[in-house]
């Protein structure tokens, strides 16, 4: 049990971070793709019914990773609760409006495309691109290219989550099993000759203990 | 309808009486709704609520908002409008294409996230039950628990002449109910003609409304320029009320057979 639970939890310690580069490189991919000024990634936190930044690339990317705004707000809420992509073009039109885009963007942008992120049967947050390129006329191909993009982004979101779940329940579980988690996360990030030592002493630990 | 029309089998003398005499022998648009304003058609906006007296959008009929309820949900009058802007930009649309049809806000959507499955399930049996002629549904669940209530739902206003006109993925998801051949599903074009909508040879979407770069109604009496299934959604659900405004004899799946018939890429849009 404890082999398994050690094995889980080196997998869930080292891979949120990995999960959370990947979502951090389907953003910058996405804005590159598109020419736009900015693209994020919101989970939607079920507990709190928020929508949260978990990734963001371009404008604003300096400090709205981990700011929160509520589920039914803002074109991000609509496209959440709609389960529907929406393209919306001119939003500078509209003051009120753009102020309460802005709480989800960081800026006022002229337009934006906002995707629901689906995996599996569960809505699991929202990917949005601001003012992509606008030399054309906004095209169905790019809503193709950005359900795309969406489709990965929901992936990595889903394995984030799982990973950050199976972090809570070894910390639940309690320090035993966290120390476990660590020291399995090390051995398997250590030098080749330190690990080798370490392994064995492991196996002493475990004999002494049989 | 004819109640002693028989229900369950046609004896040979039912023949003559269930005989559709003035169906044309070909099916143009003239004939489909030419003429037509949607008066006398109610049509349903299950969405976000609609913002009242909006100058694309007018009057409503009414409004009402469901809510989740300690055990179920519950269906109170709205005084609130819209609490986000995507109902109100439905109904403008559907305004614009049948401009004497009557609009009854629904609101299923807005007051976050948690427990919208319920509350959408909630909003769409009171609107078959209430015996509107078209519904405009805008939106989807992914959820498989709802799936089967919002079957059955779907078939029962299916026979009961309420046409349910839903919004498409475009993304490869199990959603719901725009996947139920009893509603009417709908994917965008790139036309910039309302009244252009084609037939899809390779369903589960069945039509495709104009949905890319619709001027819309915003909050506030204004508009703004949007894209999106969305849009494209309320276009067949307005060309539908026309129809109906001028054959309200049609079912649904003589509905679906007109839209068929007089699709552009069917007729050819004549």
């Amino acid at each position: 049990m404890t082999d398994l639970r050690a094995a889980v939890a080196a997998g869930a310690l080292g891979s949120e971070e990995s999960y959370r580069e990947l979502l951090q490189a389907i953003v910058e991919c996405a804005r590159a793709i598109f020419g736009a000024k900015a693209s994020s990634i919101f989970l939607h936190d079920e507990e709190t019914d928020e929508l949260v930044f978990e990734a963001v690339a371009g404008e604003g990317s300096g400090d709205l990773l981990g700011v929160r705004f509520p589920s039914s707000r803002g074109v991000a809420g609509w496209v959440l609760v709609t389960r529907q992509p929406l393209v919306i073009e001119e939003l500078e039109q509209d003051p009120r409006f753009a102020r309460e885009v802005a709480e989800s963007t960081g800026y006022v942008p002229k337009g934006l495309m906002a995707v629901p992120l689906l995996h599996d049967e569960n809505t699991l947050g929202v990917l949005e691109v601001l003012d992509r390129t606008q030399q054309a006329a906004f095209s169905l191909a790019e809503m193709e290219l950005l359900g795309l993009f969406a489709n990965e982004a929901a992936i990595a979101l889903d394995l984030l989550q799982r990973a950050r779940e199976a972090r809570a329940v070894l910390q639940e579980e309690g320090a035993e099993a966290s120390a476990l988690a660590r020291l399995s996360e090390r051995l398997a990030k250590a030098e080749p000759e330190k690990r080798e030592a370490a392994e064995r002493l492991i196996n002493a630990i475990d004999e002494l203990l049989s | 309808m004819d109640e002693s029309l028989p229900a369950w089998s046609m004896p040979a003398e039912a023949a003559k009486k269930i005989s559709i005499g003035d169906w044309p022998e070909q099916v143009t648009r003239d004939w489909a709704w030419g003429g037509a304003t949607g008066k006398g058609v109610r049509v349903c906006i299950l969405d976000s609520g609609v913002e009242a007296g909006h100058p694309l959008v007018g009057e409503l009929e009414g409004a009402v908002a469901v809510a989740r309820d300690e055990e179920d949900v519950a269906v109170a009058e709205d005084a609130e409008g819209d609490l986000c802007g995507h109902g109100t930009a439905c109904a403008g649309i559907v305004r614009s294409l049948a401009p004497e049809c009557s609009i009854y806000s629904v609101r299923v959507l807005g007051a976050g996230f948690k427990g919208s499955g319920p509350v959408l399930l909630g909003g769409l049996r009171w609107a078959v039950e209430q015996g509107f002629d078209v519904v405009n549904m805008s939106l989807s669940t992914t959820k498989r628990q709802f799936a089967e209530l919002l079957h059955e739902l779907a078939d029962t206003a299916y026979f009961r002449r309420t046409v349910l006109v839903a919004s498409a993925h475009n993304m490869p998801v199990e959603s719901y109910p725009w996947r139920f051949s009893s509603v009417i599903s709908v994917g965008s074009h790139e036309d910039p003609d309302p009244q252009t909508f084609f037939y899809n040879p390779n369903p589960p979407v069945e039509f495709f409304g104009r949905g890319v770069g619709v001027e819309i109604a915003w909050l506030g009496g204004g508009t703004i320029r949007s894209s999106g299934n969305s849009f494209a959604t309320p276009h067949i659900a307005g060309i539908s009320a026309l129809i109906l405004s001028k054959h309200p004899e049609l079912t649904p799946f003589q509905l679906k057979n007109v839209l068929y018939l007089t699709a552009n890429n069917v007729g050819g849009g004549r």
